[in-house]
């Protein structure tokens, strides 16, 4: 359990206290992961199986590897087939799975909404690896956990979102999560990626990037998918980048000296971040990934029920 | 369940209401040979008599359902044309209008003569057909009006699907006037709708599901206003959702243009933050989507000062396969026959409309409408008669409804209000058993 939830579906749902009881415990987590025997026995016995219909190999990699420093058995189940197509349901699949007994699912999806409809059909705990333009519950988690180590907390500071909002579940996330923890959210992109109503989530919208990133203390720059264009969202990459995109003299010139550059991934280099930036001083982006197992380790346990990385050893059934 | 024609009924000692003929109080209603002998205060009546005690409760006309999916031909695992008779009765409706979106579509006689038939054969509510303005409902070609009309249809539609070709829209207007047959809209612009899951907005946001700005569907009414006001054609706009539709209706009928609408009770009770409250249930999914604040208050008022003339269910059975699906991949569409009169009464007791108005709505109203039979109690008219119990509490369970369809978004609700006889024709063809069903 984290505080109420059996799930980790929206951080919409979780407080400020959930929010931290995960933080906390992936500090612990962390240090559990940079040992030189990375591997405790916290959730043997445990399975995590996760199912993913969308294509992704770092959100798979990082989950796989997090249940492994925890000693759970982990399995991988891909599948292609949405339900109106032929063969099986959502709703079938998952309930095949859950007949193998596993203690966490993890589910990505590409439409919103799909791991509630799991999660509604299953006994077991089911974990949000990103649905839709929904939410990335353990993106935003990780994101928080980033800035809170390199800014040395969140509360009064200013973080900068660009991008597509509208298609983001990882803006969504940081949003419902990040001014819980105390932070103001600038989201900024062209007017048509900027959701209908996004400001009664509490956000602040500006199109100008110069605007939306002075004195921020983090930019969190966004991936622009190739599919958008011609959506017609933007024009192209070419003037999306002129206006929207972050290169080493736009961060010299208009970023506050300590602020920190994140990116969920994968970066499409020259579009929305040239790689001077991706990969220069101010970029926490492996950092991130990183923070991405020791945060999904704090959440697999919590809701797998371990013993955790410093206690005793329990037996396992 | 049968009453033989011969035989007289004395419903005694409700409240009558019929909004047309302008009653509104304790009467006697006398059914004789299968209609209307009399409404009065004061009837005198042998001892013998069958008599129907109506104390405590509404008599009136049976209501008339302008939107109803059938869903036979072709569909018949979703709803026939019995079961959605059958449901219809239980809601207090007499007759209803079956869109014509069935499998093959209702765009040529044989398929509405079917539908007229397996309505005889059910021998329940009156079922009226509709017949397609395009042919295969493909927006290209004009259906054939006058033979629809000679078998029975009583409007044409492609509900379901938007004309979006103005050209076709406007010779639909125009060719239809020869049958003095209206030409009823499913009003959205599929370009600006795009791949909609629900009503743009903050809740839409919120879910990350794709949203549907009000305005699809305020430009096609303006369209066709336009387009009606150009050819004289009687136009009628179904499932009114959005205020701007509200507002373009309107000014429209100020301006003496021949437009009608409709409005539905989900578009009247329920709103896009339902759908985020639902936490993805599909059974909150329709077409048009569940809207935002001021378009639901938008719609009230239209509804509650006639520029909406009548509320239509839209009652559109989906089976659970349809429906147990992610939300953006389900079907739209929910049933409405079974639970509209409690959802509309609650609009009663928050004072937004008048229960002369409510009535009025599904009466008269919808009867003037597409200009069909009932509506009203005059002497002499068929008996279609509804008994309502305005106070009677219930709580909604879909695995009880008689539609085959369970796809209510009111489900595990208690409503107030319920029909309990429904009179066809002067026979009993629905009776609620004590405590339920």
């Amino acid at each position: 359990m984290i505080g109420r939830h059996r799930h980790c579906i929206a951080l919409e749902e979780y407080s400020r206290e959930e929010i931290l009881k995960v933080l906390d415990l992936a500090t612990s987590m962390k240090e559990v992961m940079r040992r030189p025997l990375k591997k405790v026995p916290t959730l043997r016995g445990k399975s995590v199986v996760t199912l993913f219909f969308e294509a992704s190999t770092r959100t798979r990699s990082s989950f796989e590897t997090a249940a492994k420093i925890l000693s759970a058995d982990t399995l991988s189940w891909t599948s292609a087939i949405s339900s109106v197509t032929k063969g099986e349901t959502l709703v079938d699949t998952a309930r095949n799975l859950e007949a193998m007994k596993p203690d966490v699912l993890v589910v990505r999806h590409a439409s919103s909404g799909a791991p509630a409809l799991v999660a509604s059909r299953v006994a077991c705990s089911v974990v949000n690896a990103g649905d839709g333009a929904h939410e990335h519950p353990t993106q935003g988690l990780l994101d928080a956990f980033t800035l809170r180590e390199r800014l040395g907390g969140l509360e009064g500071k200013t973080i900068a979102i660009v991008g597509d909002i509208s298609h983001s579940r990882v803006a969504r996330s940081d949003l419902h999560c990040l001014p819980k923890l105390g932070a103001r959210v600038r989201l900024c992109g062209p007017p048509t990626m900027i959701p209908v109503g996004v400001e009664k989530l509490g956000a602040e919208v500006q199109h100008d990037l110069r605007e939306a990133v002075k004195g921020a203390d983090a930019v969190m720059m966004l991936r622009i998918q190739h599919e958008r264009i011609g959506d017609p969202l933007i024009p192209g990459t070419r003037e999306y980048s002129k206006f929207w995109g972050l290169d080493a003299r736009k961060a010299s010139e208009w970023l506050a000296p300590h602020c920190v550059i994140l990116h969920p991934g994968p970066i499409n280099r020259g579009v929305e971040l040239s790689p001077e930036v991706a990969d220069g001083p101010r970029s926490v982006i492996l950092d991130q990934v990183e923070n991405g197992v020791a945060v999904r380790m704090a959440v697999l346990y919590l809701l797998a029920g371990g013993a955790g990385p410093q206690g005793p050893e329990r037996a396992q059934a | 369940m049968s009453g033989e024609s011969g035989e007289a009924i004395f419903i005694e000692g409700g409240r009558v209401l019929d909004p047309r003929g302008g009653i509104d109080g304790i009467r006697t209603l006398v059914i004789r040979d299968g209609r209307v002998a009399e409404v009065a205060e004061r009837v005198e009546r042998p001892r013998d008599a069958r008599t129907v005690d109506a104390r405590g409760k509404w008599v009136t006309p049976g209501f008339i359902d302008l939107h109803s999916h059938l869903r036979e031909p072709g569909q018949e695992y979703k709803e026939t044309v019995a079961s959605g008779a059958r449901a219809a009765l239980a809601g207090g409706f007499t007759a209803v209008c079956a869109m014509p979106n069935t499998v093959p579509p209702c765009d040529n006689a044989s398929v509405a003569e079917l539908v007229l038939e397996r309505a005889r054969a059910a021998g329940l509510a009156r079922v009226h057909p509709v017949g397609c303005i395009s042919k295969g409902l493909k927006g290209e070609e004009l259906a054939e009006y006058g033979e629809l009309k000679a078998s029975g249809c009583v409007a044409v539609s492609d509900d379901g699907r938007p004309v979006m070709s103005p050209a076709l829209m406007r010779r639909a207007l125009e060719y239809a006037r020869a049958f003095d047959l209206p030409v009823a809209v499913h009003e959205e612009d599929l370009s600006l709708a795009g791949k909609w899951a629900m009503h743009e907005g903050p809740a839409a946001t919120r879910l990350g599901l794709r949203g549907m700005p009000s305005q699809a569907e305020e430009v096609m009414v303006r369209r066709d206003i336009a387009l009606a006001e150009l050819t004289g054609g009687r136009l009628h706009v179904q499932h009114v959702s959005a205020e701007g539709s509200v507002r373009a209706i309107r000014e429209a009928r100020k301006r003496g243009v021949r437009v009608t609408a409709e409005v539905t009770p989900h578009h009247l009770a329920l709103g896009d933050e339902d759908v985020a409250r639902s936490g993805y249930d599909t059974d909150f999914k329709m077409c048009p989507p569940l809207r935002g604040e001021t378009d639901v208050r938008a719609v009230r008022e239209g509804l509650a000062d006639g520029t909406l003339d009548a509320i239509a269910t839209d009652h559109a059975p989906h089976s659970l396969v349809e429906k147990a699906v992610e939300f953006d991949q389900a079907l739209n569409g929910v049933v409405g026959l079974e639970t509209a009169f409690g959802v509309c009464l609650d609009l009663c007791r928050r004072g937004i409309l008048s229960e002369r108005r409510l009535i009025e709505a599904l009466t008269a109203a919808p009867a003037g409408v597409f200009g069909l039979p009932g509506g009203g109690l005059e002497k002499g008219a068929p008996a279609d008669v509804a008994i309502l119990d305005p106070g009677m509490e219930w709580t909604v369970e879909p695995d009880r409804f008689l539609s085959k369809g369970h796809n209510s978004p009111f489900k595990g609700r208690r409503l107030v209000g319920r029909c309990t006889h429904a009179f066809v024709g002067g026979r009993l063809v629905h009776e609620i058993s004590r405590g339920g069903r």
